[in-house]
């Protein structure tokens, strides 16, 4: 069982959690204009890499909130955890931080809230 | 004394202490300490079963968990039986009653060992070849009789009354293993101030040193001394938990590992009441020390599986431990000198000792050896043994250095015990099971812990370090690291010991012995060869994964501990390989077999899920309702009066609704509060209809897509104030849907102000229906008008009810007037009790889900879960005035998919069966044409299926392929019985279509 570092809880244990599927998802901002190719992708395409993958969590059992992480799926290992809206870091990013990780709650390090919406951009 | 081969002192049983017990039907006397492995060895009882396949009597192998052969079921009576229960780990006590498994009738005598005659005609891969055809006699002959004749214990049929717990722990350093090195591990970790927690598998700590006579070695202040003050020591560390009779079964991610405590298994049922039977502990450690020691190897020669036939350090364990002398006329066979240690202590003990050892030059306790009185015999092998059921005879043959035999053929030597030594394997399960890799060591010739992904270390013998001292001093260095403590010094611990020799591998003992009953067992639990291996390679398999599976090498309850690397090593010769190149199988939880009562715990029976009751439950209770579960609910399905069963009930019940009314417990329904600033724009995308303009006071329909645009979840909700709405879902889906809520609020609407809030067990809800439900429910209810204008469909007020604050909903899920009563859930009972008071010379019913389910399919309104499986659109339901034009919402763009505008997808129907006192099996598939031939094109499937008293007859609804333009066509539904029901397909509103009776 995987232990998850909830950024507003702390580090708690998987049965807790949700996994929300591929993160980065964007639904597209005018629903009617999008062909149906666009809207197929939207709705069920999704990745499945080996090695670094950024997923979306919930804390349903607990806090109840959203966040997303970055998962590599070879070892388990939670290389970051970064709030919803936030873009992804770069798997070159990532790699570098390989060797001594940590604790994945740098994101959080500043006790950072969501940024502001910003139009034609989608979390 | 009975127990004819106990020593007369020595070992860790107390020989003052005598107690009884009973194998096979027959009693023995055993001594406080024993295993009933060490018991039957002191009675001289080597024989304790017969062999999966082929029958073959069997002895000990071994002295701990890692037991292939002695498997034993322990019957205590009263629904305690365990089967495939390893004779080596079950601890005496007096009354201990256990039996053999798989022989018939007898162990001596067994009708299955035929099979052992006929074995040329089973080899590996036998079942997979030879019970192919034809199909149907698999399961009616081969598999039953397979079953019977091959397999294990005997699964319990009585109900299990034992208790098991689970309990959850944190610690900084968790230690494996007891012995030297897990000793040494604990008491620097321990002495740091850190969490520890030290589990062992045996009874008291001490590890291999509770078998070492020091003829390997000794550490200081003694070995048995060493083990006494580091459990002292321990003891009085007030962060330091020792678990003893605790077998680390796994090790998951994250560091997360279960370990499996057996609390009162050592002591007669019912000794210790307030215990439970066994303790599974589920602990997240921050750092691990394995310290799991090695297990011998056997080695791999004709004739290797006789009774009497067990691992040198076995025999070893059993004589220094347990007081008990394995044989009187003992060979010991080698390839490496640890076993010179059994052969010594043995000699010294009064047995005639013959040692073999496949190396040219002798071990370098030879001499020792000598001194002791046992015979030396260098470069010599066995090449086969004699006896039926004990090794009587053991054939011993020179070999050269190549490996060959030289010589005079199978020299005769007779023996009543054989033992034998491959060298060792550190036990890297736990390592292996934390996704470590191994890298296999040629100086052991086995694999040892390669890298470690997870924070863990091994140390001592599991990590390939045989030595006291490199136990001892590896770990307490890493008990120091793991509690992060400064790497002071360590504690000078002393060890003497002999330097060993190097072994020298000889995977595949030569034999002289052709033919195909010549059998050099790998596997013993599974009774595989090596020419079983053979026989996989020459069927095309090279995968060892795939070798493992056709073979069954290595499965089983010991999960292959002593026969992994043999098989390995031999598969790899046969390839002309090495065995690093052949690779491992996966090392998998749990290490030893567990119980399933210690896997559930608690959740079982009433504790199994959680039960949620209604504030009416215990009133529908003591009017004898039946109930039913939807979800974690409990819900009165139907009230049955005396004499009555269901149907005639909720025939009662459907026409009270119908023709006065009827009173409902719809407590259940999800409930969420809905508000903020956006409330309203938010519910206008969540649902599929509109929502901008509804006004205080009014309720409103609403069907929930997922984004693809299927229906989700459908609900009333009523608007409170402009920014504040109360939202009621499915009784199964409320939590599905306030999660999905609050999904589309976090992550696609964060500017969004609202906030969403389950209120569903706040309410009690009472759903009052019929012609006369407001004549009921007036008289009840003060600062309301009840008036049918002031008050109409679709509305709601606030007022007290019984004295009770309460809203009222004008909704209905029956098509009768219906008042919705939500009051304080604490004044259910009360508000239930004046409705119903007051319904009495109405002749007021209570009706359950059951007569609901019929009222509202009468009326064509669908269950989402019932009469939609999660591929229905609102236009399949014939719902399409519920999806708006203008504006989006989830689910909009979904629904233009061209497959979601087919006209030939299944839709919405209403069904009528020819004869109209048959009901159609739910779930049943529809055809358009019966006498099609095999396989017909099934065409749609009943949802809803119901005797309808208001009807006169049966109804159903069902979902059928373009059923918009198949009115007044005739379909057939198969039936479970066989029989072909005739159909006519109708409109799926049964009564009152224009909904006079709603608005009453
Ligand atoms: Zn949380």
């Amino acid at each position: 069982m995987l232990q998850i570092d909830c950024p507003f809880c702390g580090p708690r244990a998987e049965i807790e959690f949700r996994c929300g599927g591929e993160a980065h998802i964007a639904r597209p901002l005018k629903p009617e204009d999008a062909s149906d190719e666009t809207w197929r992708d939207y709705l069920f395409q999704r990745k499945s890499p080996k090695g670094v993958h950024f997923e979306r969590w919930v804390h349903s059992h607990g806090c109840g909130r959203w966040f997303n992480a970055a998962r590599d799926t070879v070892t388990d290992r939670f290389l970051a955890i970064y709030p919803m809206g936030e873009k992804a870091p770069s798997i070159e990013e990532l790699k570098a931080r390989l060797p001594d990780v940590g604790s994945p709650r740098h994101a959080y390090a500043e006790n950072r809230v969501a940024p502001e919406r910003v139009e034609g951009e989608r979390p | 004394m009975s127990q004819s081969c106990r020593t007369p002192e020595g070992g860790r049983v107390d020989r003052a202490k005598p107690i009884r017990f009973t194998f096979d039907g027959k009693s023995y006397q055993g001594c406080v300490g024993d295993t009933l492995a060490s018991a039957l060895l002191a009675n001289g009882v080597h024989l304790v079963g017969r062999s999966f396949k082929y029958h073959r009597p069997r002895g000990i192998v071994a002295a701990g968990s890692e037991e292939p052969n002695a498997l034993v079921q322990v019957e205590m009576g009263g629904g305690r039986s365990d089967p495939n229960t390893r004779a080596t780990v079950v601890e005496l006590f007096d009354g201990l009653n256990a039996e053999s498994q798989n022989r018939n009738p007898s162990l001596e005598r067994d009708v299955g060992a035929v099979n052992d005659a006929l074995s040329p005609l089973f080899p590996a891969g036998f079942y997979y070849k030879t019970f192919k055809w034809p199909a149907s006699a698999w399961h009616k002959v081969y598999e039953p009789r397979i079953r019977e004749a091959a397999g294990l214990g005997k699964a319990p049929t009585e109900g299990d009354p034992d208790r098991y717990l689970h309990r959850h722990v944190h610690c900084e350093v968790l230690v494996v293993g007891a012995g030297p090195a897990g000793l040494a591990a604990a008491l620097a970790a321990g002495r740091s101030g850190a969490r520890v927690i030290l589990v062992d598998e045996n009874p008291e700590l001490g590890g291999s040193l509770l078998m070492e006579s020091g003829t390997l070695g000794r550490v200081e202040p003694g070995n048995l001394a060493f083990a006494r003050r580091a459990a002292a020591d321990l003891a009085a560390m007030p962060e330091v938990r020792v678990l003893t009779r605790t077998t680390l079964t796994g090790y998951y991610d994250y560091n997360y590992l279960t370990a499996l405590e057996r609390v009162t298994d050592h002591l007669p049922p019912g000794s210790g009441p307030d215990l439970p039977r066994q303790r599974l502990w589920r602990i997240r450690a921050r750092r691990v020390v394995i310290a799991t020691g090695a297990i011998e190897r056997p080695l791999v020669f004709v004739g290797n599986d006789r009774p009497g036939v067990m691992l040198a350090s076995a025999g070893r364990a059993y004589l220094n431990r347990w007081g008990v002398l394995p044989g009187r006329d003992v060979l010991v066979f080698t390839n490496n000198d640890s076993a010179y240690a059994a052969a010594i202590d043995l000699a010294r003990a009064g047995a005639k000792v013959t040692l073999a050892d496949v190396r040219p030059h002798a071990g370098a306790l030879a001499s020792e050896a000598e001194a002791a009185g046992v015979a030396l015999r260098p470069r010599t092998v066995v090449v086969d043994t004699d006896g039926r059921l004990r090794v009587q005879r053991a054939y011993l043959s020179e070999i050269d250095g190549e490996g060959r035999i030289v010589g005079a053929l199978g020299q005769p030597l007779p023996c009543d015990c054989l033992l034998m030594s491959g060298g060792w394997n550190p036990n890297v399960s736990l390592h292996s099971q934390a996704r470590g890799l191994l890298v296999f060591d040629d100086s052991l010739a086995a694999f040892v812990p390669g890298e470690a992904p997870q924070p863990n270390v091994s140390v001592g013998a599991c990590n390939g370090d045989l030595s006291f001292k490199g136990a001892l001093e590896g770990g307490a260095e890493a008990g120091r690291l793991a509690a992060g403590a400064e790497a002071k010094p360590g504690e000078a611990f002393g060890a003497n010991e002999p330097e060993a020799a190097p072994l020298l591998p000889l995977w595949l003992v030569p034999s002289d012995r052709e033919g195909l009953r010549a059998k050099a067992f790998v596997d013993f639990q599974n009774d595989v060869t090596a020419k079983d291996l053979g026989v996989a390679l020459t069927e095309g398999l090279r995968s060892i994964e795939h070798i493992k599976r056709f073979t069954t090498t290595g499965m089983g309850t010991d999960q292959g501990k002593t026969s992994n690397v043999n098989a390995l090593a031999i598969v790899a010769a046969k390839l002309n390989t090495s065995v690093p190149a052949v690779g491992t199988t996966t090392f998998r939880q749990p290490y030893v077999p567990a119980t399933f009562g210690a896997m559930v715990g608690h959740s079982k029976g009433p504790l199994f899920d959680v039960v949620r009751k209604t504030p009416i439950h215990d009133w529908a209770e003591a009017e004898g309702a039946v109930f039913e579960d939807v979800g974690t609910w409990k819900r009165a399905w139907y009230f049955p009066k005396a004499g009555e069963d269901m149907h005639a009930a909720v025939r009662r019940e459907c026409k009270a609704v119908r023709e006065t009314c009827g009173l409902f417990d719809a407590s259940t329904l999800g409930k969420i509060d809905v508000q903020g600033p956006d409330a309203r724009a938010f519910l206008n995308r969540i649902y599929t209809n509109a929502w901008m303009k509804l006004p205080v006071g009014q309720c409103r329909y609403g069907l929930m897509l997922r984004d693809d645009g299927m229906v989700m979840d459908d609900g009333v909700t009523a608007c409170l104030k402009d920014d504040r709405f109360h939202m009621t879902t499915t009784t199964g889906g409320a939590p599905r849907v306030l999660a999905w809520l609050e999904e589309w609020l976090q992550t696609e609407w964060p500017d969004l102000k609202v906030y969403c809030t389950s209120v569903t067990e706040e309410w009690a809800t009472m759903a009052l229906n019929g012609p006369n439900a407001r004549e009921v429910l007036a008289p009840l209810v003060e600062g309301i008008d009840m008036d049918a204008d002031a008050f109409p469909h679709m509305h709601w007020r606030s007022g007290k009810v019984a004295g009770v604050p309460a809203r009222i909903f004008r909704i209905s899920f029956t098509g009768e007037t219906g008042f919705e009563v939500n009051v304080p859930a604490g004044y259910g009972r009360h508000v239930w009790g004046a409705i119903w008071a007051s319904g009495q010379k109405h002749g007021i019913v209570a009706y359950g889900t059951e007569t609901m389910h019929v009222l509202r399919a009468e009326k064509g309104y669908v269950i989402v879960g019932q009469d939609t499986d999660g591929t229905v659109t609102p236009h399949d339901l014939g719902m399409s005035w519920i999806v708006k034009k203008q504006g989006d919402f989830v689910g909009r763009r979904g629904l233009e998919r061209p497959d979601l505008k087919r006209d030939d997808r299944k839709q919405l129907v209403g069904l009528l069966t020819e004869d109209p006192d048959l009901v159609l099996d739910e779930g049943a598939q529809i055809v358009a044409d019966p006498s099609e031939p095999v396989p017909m094109t099934m065409i749609g499937h009943v949802t809803s299926s119901y005797d309808s008293p208001d009807l006169g007859r049966s109804f159903a609804l069902a979902l059928v392929a373009g059923g918009k333009t198949r009115k007044g066509q005739t379909l057939h539904v198969p039936q479970l019985d066989g029989s072909v029901a005739a159909v006519s397909v109708v409109d799926p509103v049964f009564l009152d279509p224009e909904g006079k009776r709603l608005h009453g």
